[in-house]
């Protein structure tokens, strides 16, 4: 049997301060690492959530983005009469047709930001099942009308409800205001294409959404356009055109990654040295156990086991510290650019079980390098030179 | 001498010191029966902490054996030793050595961790090796809630409680007053005399060594003397003869 674990519980509240400092220390490191995981999550789930698996959207070949696609009225019949798509009660295809534009708007903190605004066919919301009407009403074709999301209404200028938006000689009113539940849309204004369309001359459409009827529908459907040589179109999956985007998170991962591990190095060091203090305090007591018949492994096993419990209390902490942080101080949406479309992404803090798992074992892995090297120096003491040294 | 419980033979123990070497023991040899409570004495530098060191399996000759019962300690690896300390020794430190963070009973179950015995018998074990050195009711104090005495008792309690071959101890009354000192000694004397444990111990202590039946002399690294005390009589312990019955089991 091994050395019971109250032995070491014990002696790591006997060294009340030494204890209580690197537990902060290892803490703090866990916070910050929670911080920046939560931050990239939250970036990530807008693209991972986005859009529908049924949908697919149609860009114009070798367009890497909404931005620079384009696809003709002409085109427009010749896509939504293509097999697999699915209709309404009424027979009709489900599908929107959209045009992206990026407008320079002025935050409400200072400064300015690039938003899409969208403009969206009548079936366009539909197709969007995150998408729900918070104030206001729907936008009316024709009367230069807009609804904005909560979140770019919280961040921007001039996008309340009854707001006017001014861009250039153009100007739109705010009647409504939406919620997507995180996912893409948050980050956009829509109005009604046709609208958008003829305000910015425009005489192609960025996109088209295309609602599927299944599995087999949507292989159908993109085997039909990729075949049309009338076309020149791509068809993607809704939902693999937003992961694809999921790269707007990987600085800001590489980022948290890197300073989590530097401090983390750190934080090793800090436990190396509770453990070694602890370890040199307690020679006689290791010779001791030694002479009892506790073996090499017996003593490993106990200070790395001991290590691990600092460490875990430092976790805890940690995600203690990153929950009050992410919920108090990290509670509203932020924003960065998407550098797929150089618009602003709107996106909240996200810290998951998942992520506070990864913090528990991020401390302790703190712990087991830090034991390492001062368990051995235990479990290796000669008990001779042990027993003289403090006798 | 029918019944030889240690035998020690060409003992010799080196150690370094820098570039120099120091003989401590050169070509010792030495018996111990079963049953016997041997003082080994002799000036600092002697060799006889280091000799008891080697009969306990906490340290390895140089050269020459050392057999207890049938076992051959010094021809064993560092596991094999330990393995064989948690069976056959029970040590006692002139310091104690208690492990400060746990009671009185918790140091004394430390040693039957290493049995297969469940947590059920390991109590009683605990139980009556505290009884036997008068500390049954201090099972839950800390040793710094403790007398020097009574911690040098516990540490006895501990060395017992798994019924080991061989009892050795280090100067157990040096840091002890009198009369501490006095019932560390008679406690010892009864180990011996009612449950027939074989004792070795270090001492400097005249009186300690006058509670032994047999006094060893060494003297830079040999023996010396070797001096068989008269008997003498024991006060039986009623009942408590159970107290080691299958602890090895």
């Amino acid at each position: 049997m091994a050395i019971p674990l109250k032995y070491n519980i014990r002696n790591l509240f006997v060294r009340k301060v030494t204890t209580g400092l690197t537990v902060l220390g290892i803490g703090l490191v866990v916070a910050v690492f929670l911080s920046v995981m939560s931050l990239s999550e939250g970036l990530t789930r807008v693209f991972k959530v986005s859009g529908s698996p049924k949908n697919i959207l149609v860009l114009r070949r070798n367009s890497q983005s909404e931005v620079d696609s384009g696809i003709y009225r002409e085109q427009i019949p010749l896509i939504v009469t293509l097999p697999g798509i699915d209709r309404d009660i009424d027979g009709n295809p489900l599908f929107s047709t959209e045009l992206v534009v990026i407008l320079n708007m002025e935050k409400n903190e200072g400064g300015t930001s690039n938003v899409t605004l969208r403009g969206i066919s009548e079936k366009g919301p539909h197709l969007r099942p995150q998408f729900k009407l918070a104030e206001g009403r729907m936008f009316k074709p024709g009367l230069s009308e807009v609804i904005v999301s909560r979140s770019i209404s919280k961040r921007f200028k001039n996008c309340s409800l009854d707001d006017i938006i001014r861009f250039g000689s153009y100007q739109w009113k705010v009647v409504g205001i939406f919620d997507a539940d995180g996912t893409a849309p948050d980050s956009e204004i829509w109005t009604d294409v046709e609208g958008a369309m003829s305000d910015f001359r425009r005489v192609s459409y960025s996109s088209v959404l295309v609602r599927t009827t299944d599995k087999l529908g949507q292989d159908q459907f993109v085997t039909a356009l990729s075949n049309d040589p009338r076309l020149a179109l791509q068809a993607k999956s809704e939902r693999s055109y937003y992961e694809k985007q999921t790269s707007t998170a990987d600085p800001i991962k590489f980022f948290g990654i890197f300073v989590g591990l530097i401090m983390a190095i750190g934080a090793c060091f800090g436990a190396m040295n509770t453990m070694y203090a602890a370890v040199s305090a307690r020679t006689k007591e290791i010779a001791t156990l030694r002479v009892l018949g506790f073996s090499h492994m017996s003593i490993l096993t106990s200070f790395i086991i001991e290590s691990l419990l600092l460490a875990l209390l430092g976790g805890v902490l940690g995600c203690f510290l990153g929950l009050l942080t992410v919920k108090l101080a990290l509670s509203g949406v932020t924003g960065t650019t998407n550098f797929n479309t150089f618009s602003e992404v709107v996106f909240a803090f996200r810290l998951t079980p998942n992520i506070l798992l990864t913090g528990i074992v991020f401390s302790l892995l703190i712990g087991l390098f830090g034991g390492i090297l001062p368990a051995t120096q235990a479990a290796f003491t000669k008990i001779i030179l042990a027993l003289r040294q403090v006798e | 001498m029918d019944n030889p419980l240690i035998r020690v033979g060409n003992l010799v123990k080196n150690y370094h010191r820098g570039s120099e070497e120091l003989t401590v023991l050169s070509g010792l040899n030495f018996i111990v029966e079963d049953g016997e409570f041997v003082a080994l004495m002799g000036p600092s530098g002697s060799g006889k902490t280091t000799l008891l060191n080697l009969i306990a399996g906490i340290d390895r000759p140089t050269s020459g054996y050392i057999f207890v019962g049938t076992d051959e300690i010094s021809s064993m690896t560092d596991s094999q030793l330990a393995d064989w300390r948690s069976r056959h020794i029970g040590f006692i430190f002139q310091t104690y050595n208690l492990i400060p963070v746990l009671t009185a009973f918790e140091n004394v179950e430390l040693p039957l961790l290493l049995t297969p015995l469940g947590r059920v018998e390991r109590r009683k074990h605990v139980e009556i090796a505290l009884y036997i050195v008068g500390l049954s009711d201090r099972m839950s104090h800390y040793p710094r809630q403790l007398s020097g005495g009574q911690e040098q008792r516990v540490a006895i309690a501990r060395a017992i409680v798994t019924d080991p071959t061989l009892l050795v101890a280090d100067e157990p009354t040096g840091d002890l007053d009198a009369k501490s000192a006095e019932e560390i000694l008679i406690l010892l004397e009864r180990l011996n005399s009612e449950f027939k444990k074989t004792i070795v111990i270090v001492t400097h202590d005249p009186r300690a060594a006058a509670r032994a039946r047999r006094i060893v002399h060494l003297e830079k690294g040999v023996l010396k003397e070797d001096i068989k005390a008269e008997d003498r009589g024991s006060v039986r312990l009623a009942d408590s003869t159970l107290a080691f019955a299958d602890v090895k089991s």
